[in-house]
């Protein structure tokens, strides 16, 4: 597991918020060079709390990092502002998309390339994200809330890949898309990957985000629960039962209702 | 008939300078979420130096002085104040500018005395006839120049790098801050740039056919505050709408005031607010603010 040098390293993090709500306990994990690590877990678990802290927007929503580090290539990012984090080289793709509605579709993409000062590499960028979504160039000129939920996703993606990161952090990509356009969303996450960009996503889908991970972690309540190769840890029953559905107690599936296990499968 | 058409072309004029004023309070609310009380004294902190100036540097270097105090001092005010309250409620960072706007103001009123400071404008106060509406030259230079400010403006605002960071992080700041957007930056700017048009405006509107620099230019501030809101204060295009439209209001009732003696004499100073609040009554976010309506 520590075969490649990590490009993101988190220890023993601890955030609370407004001084009381401990919303991480001490995590540590790390994303390796090169690869895709998911991180499941049901809500509150501290999933969004980890990526505010990564990106330096915690603040924002009156967070506060008790102890512990964050590290992107052995330099600090918690002393690092959210605009200076994306010039260091970490882009969030936040929850919900939060696509500039008001703006066309090429301006929210010149939009994310504010961090990149380098013209060239600005260039490269914009060639790449058109590339993965020709569907943006076609619709250039259109405004960002104009476009479907499975575009705007992708115009969020393509905005974050403007800064040209070397690891993209993914929130819940897949929240509200049907589930064809989720699979396409799962094949650009790989796609992007192959391209040589380290990507850390966060998603209840485990389905989608086990597929195309390396690696994965599990977090509930703030702690992680548990970690391994995403192959592995598709296979071990807490995440078959909580996360992937396949509900191999049927006939409890009644009295798991009260519980976090997904109870449409089974009414 | 002509008298009307005479009034309707003073009014543009008058319209064209309360929209560069009122420009500068849009962009200031965009980028910073503050409305901004401090531009009626740097209006007046414009028009005190191009006028003190214009002794010792000539007219053209004077205007370039004042246009630069003033935008220096938007510069601080944000700078020193506004970006450290980053975050305070809206309400408390307009009474803030409030609290700026009165030392700044006192300071000045003091300075100024009870003087009537001139400015040399080199095209003097004569009037030009177009066809046969008559308008003072200054007022016709005022449109000129207010217009290619605006455009300069508009064009800069719709693709400049500092026009997309500008809406991104009007629209959502976090998102904006995410993507590298430096909102302080932008917020800075946004200052730098709204004292600048309020220093063209100042210099316009000392000019004939008003007598010079007076406390009172203080209230032409105030009078464009009409004219952001009634636009929608997040609006650009609202500002300009805004401007005209209570320029030329204001510009009619002045003209017509024998007709409209019942209403009193200096009417015209109160048109303004009259004028906002009938709009405000039919549509409460202005004429083309952004109703709060959000789609997920």
């Amino acid at each position: 597991m520590r075969a490649r040098r990590p490009v993101l390293t988190v220890q023993d993090l601890r955030v609370t918020y407004g001084g009381a709500v401990q919303a991480l306990r001490g995590i540590s994990m790390e994303v390796p060079d090169g690869k895709v690590v998911a991180v499941l877990g049901s809500n509150g678990a501290g999933k969004s709390t980890l990526l505010r802290t990564v990106s330096g927007t915690l603040k924002l929503h009156r967070g506060r990092v008790e102890s512990g580090s964050v590290r992107l290539d052995g330099t600090d990012l918690l002393a690092r502002d959210a605009a200076q984090t994306v010039r260091s080289g970490v882009v969030q793709v936040p929850e919900g998309r939060r696509i500039f509605g008001r703006l066309t579709v090429e301006e929210n993409l010149r939009a994310g390339a504010m961090g990149n000062r380098d013209r060239a590499a600005r260039a490269a960028a914009q060639a790449r994200v058109h590339e993965l979504f020709p569907v943006l160039k076609e619709r250039s000129s259109q405004r960002g809330g104009l476009l479907s939920g499975g575009e705007q996703q992708m115009l969020a993606i393509g905005r974050a890949l403007m800064a040209s990161p070397k690891l993209l952090l993914l929130d819940e990509p897949s929240l509200g898309l049907a589930p064809r356009v989720i699979g396409q969303i799962g094949e650009v996450i790989a796609e992007i990957n192959r391209q040589g960009t380290s990507v850390l996503l966060v998603e209840q889908n485990a389905t989608m985000a086990l597929g195309v991970a390396d690696l994965a972690y599990v977090l509930d309540v703030g702690e992680v629960s548990l970690s391994g190769e995403a192959g592995v840890l598709a296979g071990t029953d807490e995440v078959q039962r909580l996360y992937l559905g396949h509900d191999a107690d049927h006939q409890r599936g009644r009295r798991a209702t009260s519980g976090r296990t997904l109870s449409r499968w089974t009414a | 008939m002509n008298q009307f058409l005479s009034l309707l072309l003073n009014g543009v004029s008058l319209g064209a300078l309360y929209a560069l004023i009122a420009l500068g309070f849009v962009i200031i609310f965009k980028s910073s979420e503050v409305v901004s009380f401090t531009h009626g004294s740097l209006l007046l902190l414009g028009a005190y130096s191009i006028a003190r100036l214009s002794g010792p540097l000539g007219f053209w270097l004077a205007v370039l002085a004042g246009l630069l105090i003033t935008a220096v001092a938007a510069f601080l005010v944000e700078r020193l104040i506004i970006n450290r309250l980053r975050g305070a409620a809206v309400i408390s960072l307009a009474i803030v500018t409030i609290g700026v706007d009165i030392i700044l103001l006192t300071e000045l009123v003091r300075r100024i005395g009870s003087d009537i400071l001139n400015v040399p404008h080199p095209w003097g106060g004569q009037s030009v006839r177009i066809g046969p509406v008559g308008l003072s030259q200054n007022r016709l230079i005022a449109i000129l120049v207010a217009g290619a400010l605006i455009a300069a403006f508009f064009a800069a605002f719709k693709y400049s790098s500092w026009g997309v960071a500008m809406r991104a992080s009007a629209e959502d700041g976090e998102t904006a801050a995410l993507m590298g957007i430096r909102q302080g930056r932008v917020s800075a700017v946004s200052w730098v740039v709204a004292g600048v048009l309020a220093g063209v405006a100042a210099l316009f509107l000392v000019g004939s056919p008003t007598p010079g620099v007076t406390p009172a230019n203080y209230a032409v501030a105030l009078r464009a505050f009409p004219a952001a809101i009634l636009g929608g204060l997040d609006s650009t295009g609202g500002a300009l709408v805004g401007g005209l439209l209570i320029g030329i209001a204001e510009a009619l009732a002045a003209g017509y005031q024998d007709q409209l003696l019942f209403l009193g004499r200096g009417f015209s100073a109160i048109v303004p607010f009259i004028v906002m609040i009938a709009v405000l009554l039919v549509r409460p976010s202005g004429l083309f603010g952004t109703k709060e309506l959000t789609r997920v």
